[in-house]
């Protein structure tokens, strides 16, 4: 191959001639060729169409020809450097693009490595639940309520028509602050903050209240001493019982999908007529019912599964809260979120919502599902 | 309460061809909800009959035990033909040695399986075909006697077995709501399945009480808690007399061991009926009946052998001996009706619901008659039941009904008027008056018609119906809740969430998406707790709330902080070999600053606004917290590297964004003598000029104390004053684009001198030009100084036009001014 000449020499016009054009194309094409990556392209294109190349130099010395011979010579070379710029940027594209098939191919990373910018935090099950659940009254137009989990004997007993005997009102029962006489407990209920929302904001009412609430039960694996509660209160003029359970359907919608539930008659001092809401088993769908060769462990055979607790509103807890009764009516109902959890979700073992373990709220990865 | 159907349907002409589980349904959608169905009987299926024993050969074995060849008679049916060597019998080989030719037994057939699937055929043993089995009782699951093969006094031979000690019946297991206290009897459940069934229901009890009379053993009332006491006297009982069998299958079946005919009998008709009886041995009687409160001091030994000291609340049956036993819960051994016992007491009496209630539950004895009477026991009935279980003694035992003592009241029927409409309003379903009368009529109501309301007499079985809505309950549960329509009722004001319940949970997911996980401990604490944690005297986590009836006495009060909850879920981590750990909780604490007693308003109306504001001051503070503890690593070493240890800065984070997420900018203040927190690691939180809590590593003593992994991090802080401080409202000024410069600075100070004061004191200095500082070297070495640190600051400076590198100069000039000023800092060389 030769190289670029070194100096500029017009007596080597010989250059110009078609053989030596000839051969610096042959040059230029093979040193080209042979490149095998954009970095000796780079170099070829030095040596053979720059300033310095052969062909470059044959051009400048077309200013030294006759001018008869100009036109001939000069129309020869500006072919060669056009073949061999062509030449050029098609070898340039190939091998751009061979690289870059190089590169993308070593840029692979396996991307089912474990990335961990961050533990995995997650909301506790009951808060997720509590929040679902909101978010269906909340589109109802229900406000949400809170009052204090220490409450007084008036509003978590008196003002809900308990009997002054009323066993809940035991020590058994109930986790009493002391000294008892002070008539102070943690409430066993978040009814009291319903108490509390008919007095501060009257009626028409509409509102929910979520929170912990207080037994002073076995800490077990179907038993906790400190759950969670979601109540609802609606007072309003012609609130009736079918209020109730279009409610209570519209609940169960939301949670469960297209479930059938149950209402039957049950006993609550603060509801007159009281009832509770059953879903119908969502496992066997009833199929277990007097069925021995299918027993369902969900719903024990019985084909429901309790839910929840409800009723209109007695008269006697809208009188003590001052709205009249001839005037307004209500309803009322109560469900245990740890409890639905359990019904949607599983959790065996009711003691693994507060004992802290952090795969159980990691379970649901935070939400209510 | 567990109901026989056999017994149902001998009170009330239930359909033949209703089922048990057709029942059940019944029930449980009239409110008495049916919690399994058990079905009693024989755990025997196949041949078991009654045999007679022929002939018995006594045949030594080399073993030094002794076997009997047997003949048995069980009857023509299953006998093997007779043959020149025996009758028609079958030959069986037994065992056991109490039993002698013409003896009844009980042979199970080839082809019977007893109970632990114990199959019988006929085999070769002991060189006979022995083909049956003789049984003792346990081998039938009759009982647990093994002592020897059951001998029977009574059957034929080849008569069914199962038939003759079994009586087949479904039991129902009825959870009874506390207002239905009528349904704690046969008798009331079989009025209530008979209305179900629309069938007739005629009441055994329904008598009219009698006159008072005394010609029985005397009774005195000597209080107001027992309204009406009626004492049969039973003579010439036999007391060896035994329980007839349909009387020992019920009890058995309703969970109730059989004793003796007395004891049965009262137990029987308590079931049957729901009036607690109790019968005395009346030779063992001294003087009257006399029904009183306790007096100071005095014991009474029960009949479960245990000595009660007896309270002046408790109400008595007391003799000239003193107490006899304790009303309508239990009674006393020393007038217990024995083997012996042939004249008999039977009482029936009215008691006072809370009276029984609290004695049972002081002395911790819930009865079935407790049960009964602290639910309210029909108070007509003590009479009717007396006499019945009178008759049963005399039926089964011998003897005849004596005089009778009848003390006290016919209580009155209790009256309630109910507005036409009234039903159907509350409801929300239309149901006619005719429906109405007859749903009330056939609950027993007597039922008056007068303009547009209805007069409701009550009867005396059912306490619960006193006001209007009681009545509707009753007609709606009869009625059908699933029969009513559904309405979606949508409130007038959509206020939603307000902001502050949204902030809470903005705040709550933004820690949680930083990576901590959120648990919910239980709320108690003990003085331990105080004490690991290391809380000065006036500190006023350290005014606790009391329980009376702790969980545990080891944590007798409520949590004055998250922290103890939060280590204890630590622990339980570790304890599972889950190391890493970044967990939160959010909750109430409660700190007793001393409040007064909480008041007790009527309830007959509302209460005045003074008395709201007394309940509401009676109440301990119940601030809301929220607090965070992270050990182990927070990021684990892993293929991108070494991973990242937990520590004080992400607890930091925590609180950041914590208050991030609702608008508020932390300030973070060194502190070096705050518990339970390292000396040297611990930053209180401010918003503003708000403390809202502390954040940093914890004192490695705490950390010790409550067993934590070394350098433990938490952070609690006030979540309530958090929300205060929210601002409600915020600003977007305009964005300068001119071209930024940058300037480098680094700063020596004392090694006491806080970073972000320094920090402060550029942007003080550096005024509004000074778009940022960022912290991005500290530096401690021999070239600096002993005691001093070298902060280097990287400062962007921006105005609305390009800055000339003098203008920039001059704002780098006054922050370094500001920094050197307050904290004497030097521009390092």
């Amino acid at each position: 191959m030769s190289g670029p000449n070194d100096n500029y020499d017009p007596k080597q016009v010989s250059a110009l001639s078609e053989e030596a054009v000839d051969g610096f194309v042959a040059d230029a094409l093979a040193a080209i060729e042979a490149a095998t990556d954009t970095g000796a392209l780079k170099q070829a294109r030095g040596a053979h169409m720059g300033d310095k190349s052969p062909l470059a130099l044959a051009n400048r010395e077309i200013g030294a020809l006759p001018p008869a011979a100009r036109k001939e010579v000069g129309r020869r070379i500006g072919e060669a450097r056009g073949r061999v710029a062509q030449a050029a940027a098609a070898r340039q594209e190939e091998l751009a693009a061979a690289e870059l098939e190089a590169s993308l191919v070593a840029e692979r990373v396996d991307m089912t490595l474990p990335v961990e910018l961050a533990p995995e935090g997650a909301l506790h099950p009951v808060t997720a639940m509590i929040e679902k659940m909101t978010d269906v009254f909340v589109g109802l137009g229900y406000e949400v309520a809170e009052g204090p989990e220490l409450e007084t004997e008036w509003h978590n007993f008196d003002a809900l028509n308990l009997p002054e005997d009323h066993p809940a009102r035991g020590l058994q029962d109930t986790l009493w602050v002391e000294p008892m006489t002070d008539h102070k407990l943690l409430r066993t209920q978040t009814s009291p903050v319903q108490i509390r929302a008919l007095l501060e904001r009257g009626v028409p009412l509409y509102v929910i209240s979520p929170g912990k609430v207080f037994r002073s039960d076995e800490y077990d694996a179907t038993h906790l001493p400190v759950f969670h509660q979601l109540e609802g209160l609606v007072v309003d003029k012609g609130i009736s019982m079918a209020d109730l359970r279009g409610t209570l359907d519209h609940l169960a919608k939301a949670l469960f999908g297209d479930v059938e539930t149950r209402m039957r008659p049950h006993f609550f001092p603060f509801t007159e007529p009281s009832a509770e809401v059953d879903l119908q088993c969502f496992v066997c769908h009833g199929a277990s019912v007097g069925n021995p060769d299918r027993p369902c462990r969900t719903c024990r055979s019985e084909g429901w599964i309790e839910w929840l607790g409800c009723g209109v509103v007695n008269p006697r807890v809208l009188q003590a809260c001052g709205v009249d009764s001839d005037v307004y009516s209500g309803f009322a109902f109560g469900l245990g979120i740890e409890r639905t959890i359990m019904n949607r979700n599983g959790a065996p073992d009711i003691r693994d919502f507060v004992e802290g373990d952090i795969r159980f709220s990691r379970s649901l990865l935070g939400g209510a599902r | 309460m567990k109901a026989p159907i056999s017994w149902l349907r001998e009170l009330a002409n239930i359909p033949a061809e209703a089922t048990a589980e057709s029942i059940a349904d019944k029930f449980t959608r009239l409110g008495l909800t049916v919690e399994h169905i058990e079905h009693v009987g024989s755990p025997v299926t196949g041949p078991l009959v009654v045999g007679r024993v022929l002939s018995r050969t006594d045949e030594p074995q080399k073993n030094g035990k002794t076997v009997h060849y047997c003949r048995v008679d069980v009857g023509d049916e299953h006998n093997d033909p007779a043959t020149d060597e025996y009758p028609a019998s079958r030959g069986i080989v037994c065992g056991a040695h109490n039993f002698e030719p013409g003896d009844l037994v009980v042979v199970a057939l080839p082809g019977c399986v007893l109970p632990g699937d114990f199959a019988i055929s006929a085999r070769k043993t002991y060189g006979h075909l022995s083909d049956g089995m003789i049984c003792a009782e346990d081998e039938i699951g009759l009982g647990d006697d093994h002592a020897g093969i059951m001998v029977l006094d009574h059957g034929t031979p080849g008569q069914d077995a199962i038939e003759l000690l079994w009586t087949r019946d479904e039991v129902l297991d009825i959870d009874v709501t506390p207002d239905l206290s009528h349904c704690l009897s046969i008798r009331g459940l079989a009025r209530e399945a008979a209305a179900a069934h629309d069938v007739s229901y005629q009441d055994r009890y329904q008598l009219p009480l009698p006159q008072p009379q005394s010609e029985g053993h005397p009774v005195e009332l000597a209080s107001e808690r027992c309204a009406a006491f009626a004492a049969v006297t039973v003579e010439g009982v036999d007391p060896t007399a035994p329980s007839p069998k349909f009387i020992v299958d019920r009890l058995r079946a309703c969970g109730v061991r059989s004793i003796s005919l007395a004891v049965d009998v009262t137990n029987y008709v308590m079931l049957e009926s729901g009036q607690p009886l109790h019968a005395y041995d009346a030779d063992k009687l001294q003087g009257p009946i006399r029904v009183r409160m306790a007096e100071p001091g005095e014991r009474l030994v029960t009949l479960d052998g245990q000595t009660r000291a007896l309270d002046a609340d408790d109400l008595l049956i007391t003799d000239d001996t003193g107490p006899i036993g304790m009303a309508g819960v239990m009674g006393g051994e020393t007038t217990e009706v024995s083997g012996t016992t042939q004249r008999i007491v039977l009482e029936a009496a009215a008691f006072d619901a809370a009276s029984v209630s609290r004695t049972a539950r002081r002395h911790g004895l819930l009865s079935e008659a407790s049960k009964r009477f602290e639910r309210k026991v029909d108070p007509a009935l003590g009479h009717a039941a007396a006499l019945r279980a009178a008759k049963l003694i005399t039926q089964y035992g011998g003897g005849l009904i004596g005089p009778e003592t009848f003390v006290g009241a016919a209580p009155a029927r209790r009256i309630i008027k109910l507005r036409a409409g009234l039903v159907s309003q509350v409801l929300g379903t239309e149901i006619s008056d005719s429906d109405v009368v007859r749903i009330l009529a056939s609950a027993g109501l007597g039922v008056t018609a007068l303009g547009d309301s209805l007069t409701l007499e009550v009867p005396t079985w059912r306490p619960d119906l006193v006001d209007p809505y009681d009545v509707v309950e009753e007609v709606g549960s009869k009625f059908g809740y699933d029969r009513i329509g559904k309405t979606l009722p949508v409130a007038p004001t959509g206020g939603g969430r307000t902001a502050r319940q949204a902030a809470r949970l903005d705040v709550l997911r933004a820690v949680a998406q930083l990576g901590f996980t959120q648990t919910l401990t239980l709320p108690f604490m003990g003085d331990d707790d105080l004490a690991r944690l290391r809380l000065g005297e006036d500190d006023d986590r350290r005014l606790p709330v009391r329980l009376a009836s702790p969980l545990s006495d080891a944590q007798p009060y409520l949590r004055t902080s998250l922290l103890p909850g939060l280590f204890r879920a630590v622990s339980t981590n570790l304890s599972r070999s889950i190391t890493d750990l970044a967990l939160f909780e959010e909750g109430a604490c409660f700190v007793d600053q001393g409040v007064p007693a909480a008041p007790r308003p009527s309830v007959a109306q509302r209460p005045s606004d003074e008395e709201i504001a007394a309940l509401d001051a009676s109440l301990p503070l119940q601030p809301k917290r929220l607090a965070a503890v992270v050990t182990g690593q927070w990021i684990p070493a892993g293929v991108h590297g070494a991973g990242e240890r937990a520590d004080w800065r992400h607890v930091v984070a925590f609180a950041e964004a914590a208050a991030k997420s609702v608008g508020v900018r932390l300030r973070r203040v060194q502190v070096d003598d705050v518990q339970p927190w390292h000396p040297g690691r611990t930053a209180e939180l401010f918003a503003g000029d708000v403390s809202l809590g502390y954040a940093g590593e914890l004192h490695p003593l705490v950390v010790e104390a409550f067993g934590l992994p070394p350098h433990t991090c938490a952070v609690e802080l006030t979540l309530d004053a958090l929300l205060d401080a929210a601002p409600g409202s915020g600003r977007i000024g305009p964005l300068r684009t001119a071209p930024v410069a940058k300037e480098d600075v680094a700063l020596i100070v004392e090694e006491s001198v806080a970073a972000a004061d320094v920090e402060q004191a550029l942007r003080d200095g550096g005024g509004e030009l000074l778009e940022s500082v960022h912290l991005f070297d500290v530096f401690t070495g021999e070239q600096i100084g002993a005691g001093r640190k070298s902060l280097a600051f990287a400062l962007r400076i921006r105005s609305d036009a390009t800055l000339t590198d003098a203008d920039a100069a001059v704002v780098r000039q006054n922050a370094v001014a500001a920094a050197a000023e307050r904290f004497g800092a030097v521009q390092r060389a």
